[in-house]
């Protein structure tokens, strides 16, 4: 497979990547993280218009644009170099995927062109307090009753959880997993935001007790939807990392130029230029693993789950050790809260947790791989 | 012109080798063939034995002529990087007379840079060269030489003018290797073989006509050679060991396989055989040990990324686009995972890792790895300076404050003892 991003793909990065640092300026992420939703819903919903992020691998049948994984990944990516503060990924990726994969055609046309337009803020539900990131951690009941459905149970870690409007729960139902669509003001749901380590990505703990919820496909059917879609969750937050990863190895190179210790910048000093040689080794590592693995989805690549944990586990690492580099590089100013530096490196430990950390991927990896 | 596609660039290919393939050619007789038709090299100019094809199209000639089973150009190691700066800054006469043959494998090379007191600072040469009537007359000594011991011609780099600063004085030949004034004597390595030797040059001769570019301009050639060698590094691993299959073609390959690649044998170990990692741990039954499926899974995480970031370099080259960072990343990341590599190994055959030869395992192929590694990260110019490089060409960060440069190189300090 050859890869590379087509000029059509570098114009849209490079008008993403102008407007986030035009509305997600460092400032504008602080002043978010400060509030309880973490982000503003006119500002998002003007993101969607102006730009339609939401919409990119929507297919146009469901309002969406049409686009495929290389284009997300790309949105994905500069999202996670600005640390845009939008429940894009618990929207488009997680509940978008979810609703994508598992839906009948009948729900992606209820569901999807609200997303779509960026009107529906959106999450998935799948974590309980055991931590686990897999189906088989599930232990939310889901009942049927005179042709409904009813959720018991507790959800844990759900992004945005505490501010969508639309949230699909994966839960365990008679026949089987299963998914279902629960609106976020539904009676018997208590939501509660926690307290992130990373303030830049709000989440929830959802409480169900007798929630009425929509069946998304078939009962009991969910499985193999379910797992795909944290196979491309995982590929998609790889691309987050990789921006990320890239934004920090670039600051601290940037810092490095401008600051002068013993009468010379010190990027003069070999010790800061082997690490900057290294943070590049890492980040390029990252970039391409995440890239492939977006194109892989696009060209439908069977070893699919294999590489999805393979991009994910790169990424996480890479990531936490720009990161580290680059507090370093700062030195003390670097380990203030000022200095923007913990802003990434919180997001980078966030996201090396969420979905599973690198030692998690790396097992996953040798069973779908190498047996 | 009909537009090229991969797809008519293979059938081309395949058409031409079922006309012309022919396993009971002498060996030279095929190559040339080959070379004759454009396909041997077909990303040269036509007029250099190739077909101006995109570097895209490449791989899938070389693609094509490995499936049928038909031998390639000859493309050993220092071969490639002669031939490369050849093409690049030799004269015509230069490339009439040489390119051919490296082509046919009739000559081989080596690479004459590295001196006792100048290794990663390849621009201190002391040995000299010295233009007396009208031959170049060389003096000096060169050290880890590959492939010396059976060169034809070496790629020299000597000093002209020791009163410029040290870049601007240097000058590079083309050196015949079958004269009295140059001795080569083996060294043996660390691994056991000896691919890498000593050259003497006392009083060495070099006709006027093979010089290469002009006097004073050796350092631009030699950075030429240089950015081959670390392309090529990534190269070395999937050089084949030769075929089984009969033909007089196949015989004439396998007596050079053992003569002039014998050096290189032990080369496909540095990247660490991460192709044997799985193998061994299923063989050994340790693949189902938790901590050394972490430790297998990163090393399997490291290379296939590798291979995608070399894809991307490629790719980019391909459509035409400048070079970014990941083109110069290579050498860097192949000793990284070469080192990781044996690594593994070493934790995959625990206690057998104790013993080599026919004792070991593989039959010695992991004792090899693990003791051939170290070459990774020194050859063809160490990590340090690849991060140098990395750290200034790429990232553009200041220089290292040179003390050396701009003074005649007379007075420049230097190691007096080698
Ligand atoms: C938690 C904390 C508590 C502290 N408490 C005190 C205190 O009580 N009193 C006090 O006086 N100070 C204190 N400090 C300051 C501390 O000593 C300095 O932060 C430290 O010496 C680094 O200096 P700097 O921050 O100016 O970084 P810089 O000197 O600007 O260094 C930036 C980066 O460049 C690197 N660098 C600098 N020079 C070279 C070189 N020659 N070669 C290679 N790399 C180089 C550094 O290693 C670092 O990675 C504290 C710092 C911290 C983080
Ligand atoms: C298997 C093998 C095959 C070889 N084949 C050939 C060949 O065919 N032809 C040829 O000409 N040469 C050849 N070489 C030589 C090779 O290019 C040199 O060994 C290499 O460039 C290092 O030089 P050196 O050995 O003199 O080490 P030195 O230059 O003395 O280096 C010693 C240590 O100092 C470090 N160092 C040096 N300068 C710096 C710096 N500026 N910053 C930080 N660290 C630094 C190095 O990284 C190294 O760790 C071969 C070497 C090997 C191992």
């Amino acid at each position: 497979m050859k890869f590379s991003f087509s000029p059509e793909q570098e114009e849209f990065r490079s008008n993403l990547r102008r407007f986030l640092a035009d509305r997600s300026s460092t400032k504008e992420v602080r002043r978010l993280m400060e509030t309880e939703a973490g982000y503003e819903r006119a500002a998002w919903q003007k993101m969607n218009v102006d730009l339609g992020l939401t919409a990119v691998r929507i297919p146009e049948a469901y309002g969406g644009q049409g686009f495929g994984f290389g284009e997300q990944a790309i949105v994905l990516e500069e999202m996670g170099r600005a640390l845009a503060c939008a429940p894009y990924f618990s929207t488009a990726v997680l509940a978008a995927g979810a609703i994508l994969n598992a839906g009948s055609e009948a729900d992606k046309r209820a569901l999807l062109p609200g997303i779509a337009s960026g009107e529906t803020v959106a999450t998935l539900a799948w974590v309980e307090d055991n931590g686990r990131w897999d189906a088989e951690g599930t232990t939310l009941k889901a009942a049927s009753s005179g042709g409904g459905w009813t959720l018991d149970g507790h959800k844990s870690f759900v992004l945005d959880g505490h501010t969508a409007d639309l949230i699909v729960v994966l839960a365990r139902a008679p026949q089987g997993p299963t998914l279902f669509t629960v609106a976020g003001d539904a009676r018997g749901l208590a939501r509660r935001a926690v307290e992130a380590m990373d303030p830049t990505r709000k989440m929830a703990r959802l409480e169900f007790n007798g929630v009425s919820a929509r069946l998304l496909g078939e009962a009991g059917q969910a499985a193999a939807a379910f797992a795909r879609t944290m196979d491309e969750a995982a590929i998609l937050l790889a691309n987050e990392m990789a921006g990320g990863a890239e934004r920090l190895r670039e600051d601290a190179l940037a810092y490095a130029r401008m600051r002068m210790q013993f009468g010379r910048p010190i990027a003069s000093f070999q010790s800061m230029k082997h690490k900057q040689a290294d943070m590049l080794v890492d980040v390029e590592l990252a970039k391409s693993a995440a890239y492939y693995a977006a194109a892989a989805l696009d060209e439908g690549d069977s070893d699919i789950p294999a590489i999805a944990c393979l991009a994910k586990a790169q990424a996480s690492e890479a990531y936490l050790q720009t990161a580290i580099h680059a507090i370093q590089i700062h030195g003390g100013i670097g380990f203030t809260w000022d200095n923007d530096t913990h802003l990434w490196f919180k997001r980078a430990k966030a996201s090396e947790v969420f979905l599973g950390d690198a030692t998690h991927h790396r097992e996953l990896m040798m069973q779908r791989w190498a047996a | 012109m009909t537009e090229l596609t991969e797809a008519s660039v293979r059938a081309e290919v395949r058409a031409w080798l079922a006309a012309n393939w022919n396993p009971d050619l002498g060996l030279v007789e095929w190559r040339n063939k080959l070379i004759d038709s454009g396909w041997g090299v077909p990303g040269w100019p036509r007029q250099w034995y190739g077909r101006d094809l995109s570097p895209g199209l490449v791989p899938a000639v070389e693609e094509e002529i490995q499936k049928s089973g038909a031998i390639g150009v000859a493309k050993a190691g220092i071969r490639t990087l002669a031939a490369a700066t050849i093409l690049a800054h030799g004269t015509d006469l230069h490339k009439q007379k040489f390119l051919r043959r490296i082509l046919t494998g009739e000559d081989t090379w080596c690479q004459l840079f590295s001196e006792p007191g100048s290794g990663s600072d390849v621009a201190g040469a002391v040995t000299r060269a010295e233009l007396r009537g009208n031959k170049w007359v060389v003096n000096g000594q060169k050290v880890w030489t590959t492939s010396a011991h059976h060169a034809d011609y070496g790629l020299l780099l000597a000093r002209t003018d020791w009163d410029k600063p040290k870049h601007k004085g240097l000058s590079y030949f083309i050196i015949d290797m079958h004269q009295p004034g140059v001795k080569v004597q083996p060294l043996k390595q660390m691994n056991g073989h000896a691919s890498f030797n000593q050259v003497f040059m006392t009083d060495a001769e070099v006709m006027p006509e093979f010089l290469v570019a002009n006097v004073g301009d050796g350092w631009q050639v030699t950075t030429t050679t240089l950015m081959h060698e670390r392309r090529g590094a990534d190269a070395l691993r999937s050089w084949a060991v030769g075929s089984t299959r009969e033909g007089r073609a196949y015989d004439e390959e396998r007596a050079e396989i053992a003569t002039v690649m014998e050096p290189y044998k032990w080369y496909p170990q540095r990247a660490g055989r991460v192709d044997l990692i799985l193998t061994r741990a299923r063989e050994t039954g340790r693949i189902d040990d938790p901590v050394l499926r972490q430790e297998i899974a990163r090393v399997l995480i490291m290379s296939k990324s590798a291979e995608w970031l070399a894809r991307r370099a490629r790719t980019a080259q391909e459509l035409g686009r400048p070079q970014g960072p990941e083109g110069s990343l290579g050498k860097l990341i192949a000793s990284n995972v070469a080192r990781a590599a044996a690594r593994v190994h070493t934790q995959i055959s625990g206690a057998d890792a104790l013993l080599s030869g026919d004792d070991g395992p593989m039959k010695g192929v992991i004792a090899e790895i693990l003791v051939s590694v170290p070459a990774t990260s020194i050859a063809g110019g160490t990590d340090e300076i690849q991060r140098n490089i990395i750290a200034e060409r790429v990232l553009k960060m200041p220089r290292e404050p040179s003390i050396d440069t701009d003074k005649p190189f007379r007075d420049v300090p230097r190691n007096t003892v080698s």
